[in-house]
């Protein structure tokens, strides 16, 4: 049997190297290296002369290579989702997309309720899962939610106080990105990449130019390649601050809730000191970045992010020495090891329960080849406090490496021309965003424009996990959880 | 207790003075389009060419820029410099939407609602944020003003949990198919006389998503009381439109 093609991050990749395996060599290859540890950061289906060709990447992050396998079938394929969880989504999303029926799919639902044939799918209308019993209720939530946030629509199974089982409806962000980036990129490509989730631009659109320039085969200049790293460290230090405050927020603790309200624009401010917009829009672009520093502005930033640090140090300090908010914290909303492996969950909130994965340590590129990323002494208790305490740790080292970073920027351009991009080629390219592990896979035709782009965000792995989180929990525990991960709702929808 | 305390004193008093002469934005904010019209020979059109959103026409031989629909990428203004300036001023919001339409220097911007809407509305306005279909960042920085920084309290603003108590929605986003009818029950619930704000490109435009079959916009039977342009605004700018809004800013 023809093996699957190993594959290493960012390498251009002739599409013609991707063998077609039969459908029952397709079955029988999957659940094989899914059993030997592959995690699924890629699994979609691209229209192609005589039907769907499906193609499924797996990360082996501990050897730090990737693996893709492909078949071509019509109609339907085989769901892997019942001896393998971490594929649901991904399923039910190729169902969707390509109009194809998961055979064997156990939770065979929309998940974006997107046009079918031109028209509107009503939302949030499907067979939610029920538990019955004279004394259990339902309780539904949204679109539209008590706070300023993005819709989603949730449904509770209880038992008085109790949740036996949540279920997360999406799609009402759904704006159809995907489609218009075939033919690209265009005018518009880079502003869709910025604003899959917009407190994830500089992630996303770094995995987007990363591709490219891997298609054009361009190298980014050094200076470059820190400035980069430093947008997206702000960026996890913002979101992870502002979340810190949100989590105090929930549980009545108002000092870290307001401080850290003024930490987390603080740090948006310096992302705007360098790029002028404080989400970090028009920085990162295919060839490098399109702003520069110099000495007077990085002493600013430097001054800046010291005093930030200082002060969140000091909102969080107060998080973990006070008893009543860690009584809340602790326990709350456990997802184990095993859950979060089985549903191959990402990012701060897999590595809080212990899964001890990032891309920037697995698939480094730039300067995190010479960085070490991951925190020592971490809990892994997967609950509320593992995924803030987690964060704090992530905040203290991106503030490490971005106090290095800005004092050892090298010398040289900040762009260089990327060139034409490779025809008939494939790229699949990895970023840890302050949520966990983006995915962009992009095809070429034979023009070397794109014939198919896949962005795959954190929150797609880790919806079901905050879904599992709830599970015998307390429902008034749901805000307090649903913030240890907060989730993105547009990038998920896209 | 006591580490609270010290911890406040730590922190320092942060609620900034607004308006205010002394705020100072980042010098690479990009904030009200400055248009040279007499420096534009008029027949290139390549700023039109080459803006992602559509929102450069050439008009009688004058670029005019739609603000509704401009995301800020400066694009333009690398292209021709001599034409095209982002300057600092972030007050951008209009009540209506040609008055978005820039052309040469003349702004017009928000103007107060009308005597008996100020009436009810002028000291106490509470809004209910309706996110339909975008980023998520608009909705960002309207939480930002929430927190002590801006204080959006003390101007008598609030955004509420239901649209029941509410006098008004804000809606951010560009109205997906699949949020138009989440936002016309909204709108519905709330008591009239009511107020609608569209914050950011998306929802007054569509902004980069304009012409998808996916989104489908803010109806229009539901009128618009104020624009506030940006992609996404800065928090300052729905602080400046809302209180021009309700004439607590002239
Ligand atoms: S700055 Fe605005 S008007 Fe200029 S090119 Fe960009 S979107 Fe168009």
């Amino acid at each position: 049997m023809t093996a699957p093609l190993s594959l290493n991050h960012l390498e251009a990749a002739g599409f013609k190297s991707l063998t077609t395996l039969t459908p029952d060599e397709f079955y029988t290859s999957a659940p094989e290296r899914l059993t030997a540890g592959g995690r699924a950061v890629s699994y979609f289906g691209l229209p192609e002369e005589g039907g769907t060709r499906l193609i499924l990447i797996l990360a082996f992050d501990y050897e730090r290579r990737l693996e893709a396998l492909s078949t071509v079938l019509n109609d339907s394929f085989r769901s892997l989702t019942p001896d393998f969880p971490q594929l649901h989504l991904f399923e039910r999303e190729i169902a969707e997309q390509c109009d194809l029926k998961a055979e064997g799919h156990p939770w065979l639902k929309p998940v974006r309720y997107q046009l079918k044939s031109g028209l509107p799918v009503p939302p949030g209308i499907t067979e939610f899962f029920k538990v019955r019993g004279r004394e259990t209720h339902e309780v539904a939530v949204g679109p539209v939610h008590a706070g300023v946030i993005e819709p989603g629509h949730f449904r509770f199974q209880c038992h008085g106080e109790l949740v036996f089982h949540l279920e997360i409806a999406l799609g009402y962000q759904h704006r159809g990105i995907e489609s218009r980036l075939i033919g690209g990129p265009g005018k518009l490509t880079s502003h869709y990449m910025e604003t899959l989730a917009g407190d994830t631009t500089i992630g996303h659109a770094s995995a987007y130019c990363r591709a490219v320039e891997a298609l054009c085969c361009a190298r980014v200049p050094p200076r470059a390649e820190v400035l980069r790293a430093i947008m997206l460290e702000l960026e996890r230090m913002a979101n992870h601050t502002g979340d810190l405050g949100a989590l105090a927020g929930d549980v009545a603790y108002l000092p870290t809730a307001s401080f850290c309200g003024r930490l987390r624009g603080d740090i948006l401010n310096m992302s705007a000191l360098i790029c002028g917009n404080r989400f970090g829009r028009n920085m990162v672009i295919p060839g490098g970045t399109a702003f520069d520093l110099s000495p007077a502005l990085i002493k600013e930033l430097k001054l800046r992010l010291d005093a930030a640090f200082r002060d969140v140090r000091d909102a969080a300090d107060l998080l973990w020495s006070t008893s009543s908010v860690m009584a809340r914290f602790e326990g709350t909303g456990i997802v184990s090891k095993g859950t979060a492996m089985a549903l191959g969950l990402v990012g701060p909130a897999a590595r809080a329960s212990g899964v001890r994965h990032d891309v920037r340590h697995n698939f480094p590129v730039g300067i995190y080849n010479s960085k070490a990323v991951l925190s020592e002494g971490a809990p892994e208790s997967g609950d509320v406090y593992a995924r803030a305490y987690t964060r704090w740790l992530e905040i203290k080292r991106s503030y490490e490496l971005v106090s290095g970073l800005l004092y050892s920027l090298p010398a040289g351009p900040i762009f260089a021309v990327p060139g034409p991009m490779k025809a008939e080629s494939f790229v699949v390219s990895l970023e840890e965003g302050w949520r966990g592990e983006i995915c962009h896979t992009a095809v070429t035709d034979n023009a070397g424009k794109f014939r198919h782009y896949k962005i795959k965000d954190p929150s797609f792995n880790n919806w079901q996990g905050l879904a599992m989180a709830l599970r015998d929990g307390q429902i008034s525990d749901f805000p307090l959880c649903n913030k240890s991960f907060n989730l993105s709702y547009c990038g998920h929808d896209l | 207790m006591l580490k609270e305390i010290i911890s406040r004193l730590k922190q320092g008093h942060r609620t900034i003075d607004f308006p205010s002469a002394g705020i100072k934005l980042s010098p690479r904010f990009m904030g009200l389009p400055e248009i040279k019209c007499d420096a534009c020979g008029g027949n290139c059109a390549k700023c039109a060419d080459i803006c992602p959103t559509g929102a450069i026409e050439i008009t009688a031989g004058k670029p005019v820029l739609d603000m509704g629909r401009c995301v800020f990428c400066g694009k333009c203004a690398a292209l021709c410099p001599g034409v095209f300036k982002f300057g600092a001023d972030y007050k951008l919001a209009a009540s209506k939407r040609g008055d978005l339409l820039l052309t040469g220097e003349v702004v017009k911007r928000a103007e107060t609602l009308d005597a008996s809407m100020k009436k009810i509305f002028g000291r106490s306005l509470r809004l209910r944020v309706v996110s339909a279909g975008g980023c998520g960042a608009c909705e960002a920085d309207c939480n930002v003003l929430q927190t002590l920084v801006f204080d959006l309290g003390r101007f008598g603003v609030q955004f509420v949990a239901s649209p029941r108590h509410a006098d008004g929605i804000l809606v951010t986003g560009t109205v997906t198919q699949n949020m138009k009818l989440a936002l016309r029950k909204t709108y519905d619930a709330v008591p009239a006389p009511k107020i609608v704000v569209a914050a950011g490109a998306c929802a007054i435009s569509g902004g980069i998503y304009a012409g998808h079959p996916e989104t489908a916009g803010i109806p229009e039977d539901i009128p618009v009381n104020l624009y506030i342009p940006g992609c996404p605004p800065h928090p300052l700018t729905i602080l400046d439109g809302l209180l021009r809004l309700l004439g607590r800013i002239e």
